[in-house]
């Protein structure tokens, strides 16, 4: 470890929290106006052009506000709360590559990726874990029930999907054979298919390879960043924002922070997971800029996807009320995890399969698999919704 | 298909916000573009004059009177041929409204015998202290109609003995 190398850490990962940091700015920009034009409204436009100022000028006015504080709070972890919860949200993705061609500057290779650990998803599984204690000490410190009782939500609704999502970990592991992200990204590349004389380009994503698997992973995070209609823990409307509603000024800001830096943080994952991360169309052979196309490409397909995928969460936002706390649990202790522990015997016999016999049953057996484990989750679903309405009858 | 109910119900939820995105926003930019108000819309008051540019108001006080939150202050004086602000004896000398305190009720309007306070289609009220709530009888009378010479009017004897005028019963 030279010192070259720690700076080349530091830098790194100081362009990636202001990328981040920005990215949350204009993720609430992005939020407010996709709401808006998706109720009809135009949202934030007066700030600047097309309002794109709006977020700075949010961050002027918490900056300035008062720093409030309950006068029985815990002081040391009312402060220190916050922190703890913005802390895992940038640090959980610095494992994620962003990019596979390697760039020299300064003489140095310098590759798209914070740190590469071939633990890759442990990591990721253990600070998504942390997560869960800046919410609850924040709650816990403000001295006020809401604020308690959003906190306690948060735990219980973040410790059962943590189940579900873990395991839908295992499955990606199990197809990709590898904990390393960017393995588990370049095993997602096309994959052609000789089909006779035909040549079938297959894009392996683990989304198409295992779809059941990408639905819960995409439901548990959700429920792990506390998004609508899994955002109990806030509630505005019964616990009067849960547990920041003591929090005010740069502390709230924090809190908010943290929130959508998961949001990204979440679907950047979800990205480099299921939809093949920094892999897209090759665009290096489009003259004149396709030399610098060939290293920038690779981030850019990572933004589009990560971006497509924000917009499917604030859609959901838009589209779906707020679920029944009891519902809530009971669809993650008794249809998530048991699909997700089906799921994961459903990867592994296709790729135990897929070693036996011929690996086009790895790209047909699995999905079909998969899309059937669904299908009876589903119907449980369905039948378990039929025997209430039959009770209530 | 029953079964899939509950996937085809989420899947139609989606698509009917989808769609909405396309649709054209109902936003008013309001600075800008302002809707029209509706024909009984009650908005800040405004005293009327006569076509001879005399003061309806004849400081009466009934409105003050019929006033629920007590807004209006009305202090009146007498008129005279040589001074006249308006037909009969007396004027209104004062007339102060408090717009934080009205409630913008129109009982008012139906209070006034010489039809002189209307409530207008201003609703733009906007102070920044307490003593600028209160509008004074300046900031409410209308302008006098251009040629016409403002009160107080010199005039001759015995035109306007009546302070109410002879009125048709309101229409509206």
């Amino acid at each position: 470890m030279t010192l070259g190398n720690i700076l080349e850490w530091l830098i790194k990962g100081f362009v990636w929290v202001l990328i981040l940091l920005g990215g949350f700015a204009y993720l609430t920009y992005y939020e407010r106006r996709a709401l808006a034009r998706i109720q009809v409204r135009i949202g934030p436009n007066r700030a600047g052009p097309f309002g794109l100022l709006q977020p700075i000028a949010d961050a002027i006015k918490l900056i300035f506000k008062e720093e409030f504080m309950p006068a029985r709070a815990d002081k040391l972890l009312f402060i220190l709360a916050p922190i703890i919860t913005l802390t895992p949200a940038l640090v959980i993705t610095a494992v994620v590559p962003f990019g596979n061609e390697p760039f020299t500057l300064f003489g140095r290779t310098i590759t798209w990726q914070i740190a590469d650990i071939n633990v890759g998803v442990l990591y990721i599984m253990s600070i998504a874990s942390i997560a869960v204690y800046g919410i609850v000490l924040a709650g816990w410190s403000s001295n006020n029930k809401y604020a308690m009782l959003g906190g306690l939500r948060s735990t219980a609704q973040m410790i059962s999907y943590e189940l579900a999502l873990g395991l839908s970990f295992v499955g990606v592991i199990v197809l990709t054979n590898s904990t390393r992200l960017i393995d588990i990204v370049e095993a997602q590349r096309v994959y052609i298919w000789h089909l006779g004389s035909l040549q079938i380009p297959v894009p392996m994503w683990n989304a198409f390879l295992q779809p059941v698997g990408m639905a819960i992973f995409l439901i548990a995070t959700l429920a792990e960043v506390n998004r609508a209609p899994f955002d109990m823990p806030e509630a505005e409307q019964e616990l009067a924002a849960g547990y920041h509603s003591e929090y005010g000024g740069m502390k709230f800001a924090l809190l908010f922070m943290a929130e959508y830096d998961k949001m990204i943080a979440i679907c950047t994952i979800a990205a480099a997971l299921f939809f093949g991360g920094y892999l897209g169309p090759d665009l290096s052979g489009i003259p004149l800029i396709g030399g610098f196309l060939k290293y920038v490409q690779g981030p850019f397909y990572m933004f589009l996807k990560v971006f497509i995928l924000l917009f499917g969460m604030i859609w959901l936002r838009a589209t779906l009320p707020r679920i029944r706390y009891d519902r809530l649990m009971a669809f993650g202790w008794k249809v998530l995890l048991p699909l997700s522990l089906v799921l994961i015997i459903v990867s592994a016999v296709g790729v135990l399969a897929a070693q036996e016999f011929s690996r086009h049953l790895f790209l047909v057996g699995i999905p079909i698999l998969s899309l059937m484990a669904g299908f009876v989750a589903i119907l449980g679903i369905y039948q378990s919704l039929r025997r209430k309405e039959h009770a209530r009858a | 298909m029953r079964v899939l109910e509950p996937l085809i119900g989420l899947g139609k939820g989606l698509w009917v916000t989808l769609r909405s995105m396309f649709e054209k926003p109902v936003t008013v930019q309001y600075p800008e573009h302002k809707k029209p108000v509706k024909p009984r819309f009650r908005g800040r008051h405004v005293l009327k004059r006569y076509e001879n540019g005399l003061e309806k108001c004849i400081g009466c006080a009934l409105c003050a009177a019929a006033c629920p939150a007590d807004a209006i202050f009305v202090e009146s004086a007498e008129n005279n041929d040589g001074q006249r602000f308006s037909p009969g004896e007396r004027y209104a000398s004062t007339y102060e409204i408090n717009m934080l305190r009205c409630i913008y009720c129109g009982f008012c309007e139906d209070a006034c015998p010489t039809e002189a306070i209307v409530l207008g289609d201003n609703y733009e009220l906007s102070f920044t202290d307490r003593r600028q709530a209160i509008y004074p009888k300046e900031m409410l009378i209308d302008p006098v109609p251009a040629g016409i010479q403002t009160t107080p009017q010199r005039t001759e004897p015995g035109r306007f003995t009546r302070s109410v005028p002879a009125m048709k019963d309101p229409q509206d």
